[in-house]
């Protein structure tokens, strides 16, 4: 509890500098991730996080310093230019995008590998440092470097924030984009750069590696919460910026533990929270959706079947063995035991021996559905023109999901009918 | 003799992986492939913690198994979560590895592991790091043997399903229309790759032999449309990248794993120029 104090009392100077650039850069690349996870493009930036790796080495041994704007512009120009071998891959031969993402990514890092072995083994003293590149190193953002990296990650902000309508049409539907006369490459060339220049501010932070979680988690994240894309940039900027105090706090609280692997970790931790419990969305709320369905449609299979072998045999309340069921439709024997059973605890139909009988409830249910699918039936084969034997699978379906105010159009339009395509009887209501 | 063992093992972990990798590329999985060779390094690490290296088959299987669990979680997430594939990729992989990063630097003073490492083994030490009989006598280089197991297991493994492989990778529907399950097979070769990727982690770490797995394969797919030619053609590739990736490195004093990369990056780029060329 006292270093959570003492550390958002800001007392250290140092502490401000480094909450802030990690912030900063947690922001500018989660509000560009949610780009490229719209475009499904969310491995990009893997590729181009490894691959300014060279960049950086070539622009150290060129320029022999470590001023940040020439690693900067080394590790731009890799970037960009790992992504254009991957297209130039993907539109010239028979590999797939893939495997495309995949060379380009591992072979730029192979690449830069060696180049910074040989750096290291060089002997130049000036490149001590250089390799906190690979794994990140947050708290060494002060002075020059958070200057340089702050100032691209506003510049990264600004950009979408002037271009956010043209990125949205570009990411959502290039198409149309195309159509109403955007300038389509010239906003791919900005959306790229800014994508670019957002990994080479945040591997200062987090590393190569586990750059791309600061790209594609928090997006990933927030498509859970929401359908819009203006919220989907604010909670993705949320999570990034918490994993940002988060992983900074942990770093400074316990120094041995790294900054960027905890940023990571924190975001992960969102991320799966959100896969799980969001609402909506979430994996929990839809597996209860399905089970709730799955449930409506076995109950009412099960009554319709229950209905018809009464109709078949004009006596609605006779006993049925749960072998009869089965030989009027396809049901399984774990379907069957646990399907009566929710219908008997219902009240739509009573055990009686072996057999089961038909509650007046149940008796009620199971013609409406038969009803709505005859119903359905015969507008298929009359609106539609659709052959009589080829409506069942459809009305099937339907069944389940007619409502009331659909049921009374339908009736209306079908002229109060009373009979369906294979001239059985449609129940009156 | 050290050089002849750095390219003997080189060439061992590349074309275990050229093999693999050709079936990956086949599939489009390559991707598939990267994150596999990432989430190992958490099961890499507790290995390291509990034994101090990793040497024997079991332990090899148990980190491995990390990787087939990661190929789950991403089929989950897209599944069930209806989370698009790459993002399901990105973050399965990202985070597992995060996790094994904060293993390493919390426990950087126990286990015979560090950062770079992860990035690039360590190919150097494979001529000194010796395996003995009951002996006590030096039967040859750990990572060599433990290689040799390992690439045996994957020719056996392909030539005795050759069938089963090739029918699943080229026309999945099909093999599950005559009861050959594709997904079964799946999981069998992604279980293949992790155990590959664990076995090969100390002489070329983590990342690069996504290198391996995807480079050699790729340049064998442009260059020929023969399954057999390109598991023979990507092989070979691998133990060139290997020899000419020795001799790179022994120029620049640098990584043997990244010379390897570098080569296999080259070899590749000679064969694209050939066939856009001819087009």
């Amino acid at each position: 509890m006292e270093t959570l104090i003492e550390f958002f009392s800001f007392e250290y100077p140092n502490i401000k500098y480094v909450v802030f650039g990690t912030i900063l850069l947690s922001i500018s690349s989660a509000v560009v991730g949610c780009f490229t996870f719209i475009k499904k493009k969310s491995l990009v930036g893997d590729v181009v996080s490894h691959a300014v790796l060279p960049g950086i080495c070539i622009s150290f041994l060129a320029s022999g310093s470590k001023d940040p704007f020439l690693l900067i512009i080394g590790a731009f120009i890799s970037g960009w230019v790992s992504i254009l071998v991957m297209d130039a891959i993907i539109r010239n031969t028979k590999i797939k995008e893939d495997a495309a993402t995949g060379l380009s990514l591992s072979v730029f890092f192979g690449i830069g590998i060696l180049l910074m072995t040989y750096i290291q083994h060089s002997g130049n003293a000036a490149q001590s440092g250089l390799d906190t590149f690979l794994f990140g190193k947050a708290a060494a953002l002060i002075g020059i470097d958070l200057l340089a990296f702050s100032i691209i990650a506003i510049v990264v902000l600004i950009v979408v924030f002037l271009f956010y309508k043209e990125f949205k049409l570009i990411s959502f539907d290039p198409q149309f984009a195309k159509v109403i006369g955007l300038p389509i490459r010239k906003l791919e060339f900005i959306l790229t750069s800014i994508t670019v220049l957002a990994v080479v501010t945040g591997i200062q932070a987090v590393g190569v590696v586990l750059m791309a979680a600061m790209l594609i988690t928090p997006a990933a994240a927030a498509r859970f919460w929401t359908n819009k894309l203006h919220k989907m940039l604010i909670i993705s900027s949320i999570f990034g910026a918490f994993s940002g105090i988060s992983g900074a706090f942990i770093s400074y609280s316990t120094p041995s533990m790294p900054t960027g692997p905890w940023m990571v970790m924190v975001l992960s931790i969102i991320a799966l929270f959100s896969f799980f419990f969001a609402p909506s969305r979430g994996i929990l709320v839809n597996s209860w959706n399905r089970f709730k369905i799955q449930r409506q449609l076995l109950e009412e299979n099960l009554l319709k079947t229950f209905f018809r072998i009464g109709e078949n045999s004009n006596d609605y309340f006779q006993d049925i063995e749960a072998g009869d069921l089965r030989l009027a439709r396809n049901f399984s024997s774990a379907q069957l035991s646990r399907g009566l059973k929710m219908l008997s605890s219902n009240g739509y139909i009573t055990k009686s021996g072996s057999a089961w009988t038909l509650s007046k409830e149940g008796h009620d249910k199971g013609k409406r559905i038969t009803r709505l699918h005859r119903l359905w039936e015969l507008y298929l084969t009359k609106y539609l023109r659709i052959a009589p034997d080829h409506v069942h699978e459809d009305a099937d379906t339907i069944e389940h999901v007619i409502t009331p105010e659909l049921e009374r159009r339908l009736e209306q339009l079908l002229d109060y009918p009373t009979s369906d395509p294979h001239q059985s009887a449609i129940p009156s209501r | 003799m050290d050089a002849f063992i750095i390219i003997l093992t080189g060439s061992l972990v590349a074309v275990s992986c050229a093999l693999l990798g050709s079936f990956l590329v086949l599939r489009k999985m390559a991707m598939i492939g990267d994150a596999i060779s990432h989430s190992v390094l958490p099961g890499i690490v507790i290995a390291f913690l509990v034994v101090g290296s990793i040497d024997s088959i079991w332990m090899i299987i148990g980190a491995g198994m990390i990787g087939v669990l990661s190929t789950f979680l991403i089929e989950f997430f897209h599944q069930k979560g209806r989370l698009q594939t790459d993002a399901s990729i990105g973050v399965t992989f990202t985070w597992l590895f995060a996790l094994g990063v904060i293993l390493v630097t919390y426990y950087a003073g126990n286990a015979h592991i560090d950062q770079d490492c992860i990035l690039h083994g360590e190919i150097a030490y494979v001529p000194i790091d010796l395996m003995y009989d009951a002996d006590g006598n030096a039967i040859g280089p750990k990572a060599v043997i433990i290689l040799s197991f390992v690439l045996g297991l994957i020719i056996l493994f392909i030539t005795v399903f050759y069938k089963e492989l090739f029918i699943t990778t080229f026309d999945p529907d099909f093999s599950n229309a005559i009861g050959i399950s594709s997904s079964k097979w799946h999981y069998a070769l992604m279980g293949l790759v992790s155990l590959t990727t664990v076995a090969s982690f100390e002489s070329v770490g983590a990342i690069l032999v996504v290198a391996l797995l995807i480079a050699p394969a790729a340049s064998a797919y442009l260059i020929t449309r023969n399954l057999k030619w390109m598991l023979a053609l990507s092989s070979l590739f691998g133990i060139a990248s290997s020899f000419f990736g020795y001799w790179l490195s022994y120029l620049l004093d640098g990584s043997i794993a990244g010379a390897m990369v570098t080569i296999s990056g080259a070899i590749f780029g000679v064969c694209y120029f050939v066939i856009v060329l001819r087009k």
